[in-house]
């Protein structure tokens, strides 16, 4: 157990509580950003993908997690934001203009989908964002003189100030380092009055207007940002499987984008980051799994109700996800052998007689 | 000019009148009180001034200034904040967050400069703790500065909440019931920092409350309503006295 003494207000502020942290957060850096050179191809690729679904889960638990909105039409905005730095690119834009622009498109969505948030909750702003998937997707099938319909488009490999980035480490290089700086911003945000009145409202709406907080503009601000790196994210994805088209960005794509949120622990960065991992490694250890069982089983849907047997899972028994998993561990071996069951548990020590409205 | 008004004032729920015709005027730097039995009105009076519902009749003045057409985060903008009679703190957060949520009003750095956490972002943040701070010695709240609120016996959460507004600055102060559920000590407390808030940090205060030793200690005037009328004003002994608030508590003499 480590207790911090604090003598000064920074103490409070600052990223790194303690220099154990600075000692393991650099001892992962370290090894990431020598990744390229340990691990072979297959697993490079994989992390390409864990840090591109780690930049929209990061988006998506901003809103989800810590703004206490639900969207379940996250999907569209990675198109929006796919599409984007797709056309862009086929017209000799540079990226260090087309990835800002695919961030700026997905957030003018996000504005627009925010302005119906102000007035639904729940599952009415699900079935809401629901819709805009739908007709997000309905438009890129539609649109074919832009956007190809069906057919899809093609991308082209990143290039930065006239380098090739094709090669796995450079692409690498640039997710690792869009991750990196999206988790710096959003924590600087959380630690800061914009972030504070996302988890005011997420907590309790009238407290927060009686604080002073403009419902309205932070609800579509949350939106704004989190469908930013929601595009930003489906830029680097269409750079990484090089083809798009409508059926990559369905319904279906949405759930599993709000299954990492949900998987990975609602209201932690970390758990953004742990849930992306473990949406990309799920399935290798299914195909795994698939020599040991009787060849009658299907793949996709074997993949299918996995997936759902794991969100029913952690819905039920670990609503923390996989990062509430971890800070239990982690405070058995602190407690140890002191650990009480219930420890984490909620206390209810009154119940609300009358809310108002 | 008057410090703050209501003139008129009036709702109704479908056919339940809520508050009817009321009118009253607080001085800056008192303590104004309004009592009257359950269902007389108060909190919606309250709810009325925070613009939380729409007022079928009547206005509202903050320095000479019409509320009306705002919303409820601008009335809190403009410098009144209130405690809830039921306590509605943000349950998973820990005091001091709770009360750093009190400074939203008086933040200085752009979006901009939040997520780059400037130099400039940094000075906001430390005079926002500075002042929480303040408040946390003010109510002796030190011990609980880091614990959950969600873990946290009700007297601590009302004394929390009363922090939570006081962080904001106000220059009106809405107390829905500050001695409510707390025991004879704490409620000892209340009315102790009652009246520092009014002496020392000179915010004037509009309260409701039941209990009538605190309400003749802190006090310095009384609105009396029953069925949404005022049925009585004066100081706290006056309106004790009053015959129309003794029928109003104990029901006509047969
Ligand atoms: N949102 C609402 N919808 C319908 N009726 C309401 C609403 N809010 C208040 N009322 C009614 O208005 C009347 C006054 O309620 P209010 O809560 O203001 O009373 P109060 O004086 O605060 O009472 P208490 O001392 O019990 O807190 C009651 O009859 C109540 O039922
Ligand atoms: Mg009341």
């Amino acid at each position: 157990m480590r207790f911090l003494f604090k003598t000064d207000y920074d103490q409070d502020i600052r990223l790194f509580k303690h220099g154990g942290q600075v000692f393991w957060y650099g001892l992962l850096m370290a090894l990431l950003l020598t990744a390229p050179f340990t691990v072979g191809e297959y697993v490079m690729s994989q992390l390409h993908f864990i840090f591109i679904y780690s930049i929209v889960g990061l988006g998506l638990m901003l809103l989800v997690g810590f703004t206490g909105q639900i969207s379940l039409g996250h999907a569209a905005f990675l198109a929006v934001g796919a599409y984007t730095e797709a056309l862009l690119q086929a017209k000799g834009v540079p990226v260090f203009i087309s990835l800002p622009c695919a961030a700026l498109f997905s957030a003018a969505a996000g504005l627009i989908v925010g302005l119906p948030a102000l007035r639904l909750k729940g599952i009415y702003l699900a079935i809401a964002t629901l819709a805009f998937n739908v007709i997000v997707e309905e438009v890129i099938t539609r649109w074919e003189g832009l956007t190809g319909g069906n057919s899809g488009l093609h991308v082209k490999p990143v290039e930065l100030f006239g380098v090739k980035l094709d090669g796995d480490a450079g692409f690498f290089y640039l997710c690792l380092g869009l991750t990196v700086l999206s988790i710096l911003a959003l924590m600087n945000l959380l630690r800061s009055p914009t972030g504070r009145a996302f988890v005011a409202i997420r907590d309790s709406e009238i407290s927060a207007s009686c604080m002073g907080v403009n419902l309205a503009k932070y609800k579509t601000l949350a939106f704004a940002i989190s469908a930013a790196l929601t595009g930003i994210g489906g830029a680097l994805y269409a750079h990484k499987v090089s083809f798009i088209s409508p059926e990559q960005f369905t319904l279906l794509q949405s759930i599993e984008l709000i299954t990492i949120v949900i998987l990975g622990g609602v209201g932690f960065l970390h758990g953004a980051v742990l849930g992306a991992a473990f949406l990309i490694v799920l399935p290798q250890l299914i195909s795994l799994a698939k020599d040991y069982l009787p060849a009658n089983v299907g793949s996709s849907g074997l993949q299918a109700v996995v997936f759902g047997l794991v969100l029913i899972g952690f819905i039920i028994f670990e609503p923390l996800g996989l990062y509430g998993r971890w800070l239990k561990l982690r405070t058995w071996f602190e407690l140890f052998p002191f650990y009480r069951k219930g420890m984490f548990r909620r206390q209810k020590s009154y119940m609300k007689s009358e809310r108002l409205r | 000019m008057s410090f703050f008004r209501v003139e008129n004032l009036g709702i109704h729920f479908g056919g339940v009148v809520a508050v009817d015709d009321v009118s009253f005027e607080v001085k800056r730097g008192e303590v104004y009180t309004i009592i009257g039995p359950n269902g007389a009105g108060k909190t919606t009076i309250f709810n009325l001034i925070g613009l939380l519902y729409p007022a079928t009749a009547g206005r509202i003045f903050l320095e000479d200034k019409p509320l009306a057409g705002s919303v409820p985060h601008r009335v809190a903008q403009l410098g009144i904040a209130r405690t809830f009679q039921n306590i509605e703190l943000f349950e998973h957060a820990t005091v001091l967050q709770n009360l750093l949520i009190g400074r939203h009003r008086h933040r200085a750095a752009s979006l901009w400069q939040e997520l780059l956490f400037t130099p400039a972002a940094r000075r906001a943040e430390l005079a926002a703790r500075e002042a929480v701070e303040q408040v946390i010695d003010f109510l002796d709240l030190a011990k609980y500065r880091d614990s959950l609120v969600a873990g946290l016996p009700y007297g601590v959460r009302k004394v929390v909440e009363l922090g939570r507004a006081l962080a904001t600055e106000p220059r009106l102060l809405l107390l829905d019931e500050p001695s409510s559920g707390l025991n004879p000590e704490e409620t000892d407390d209340m009315a102790f920092w009652i009246e520092d808030i009014r002496r020392h940090l000179a915010v004037t205060v509009l309260m409701v409350e039941h209990d009538m030793n605190l309400v003749a200690r802190v006090s310095d005037r009384v609105l009396a309503l029953n069925l949404g009328m005022v049925i009585a004003e004066g100081t706290p002994a006056e309106v004790q006295a009053h015959p129309a608030v003794i029928e109003a508590y104990l029901g006509k003499a047969a």
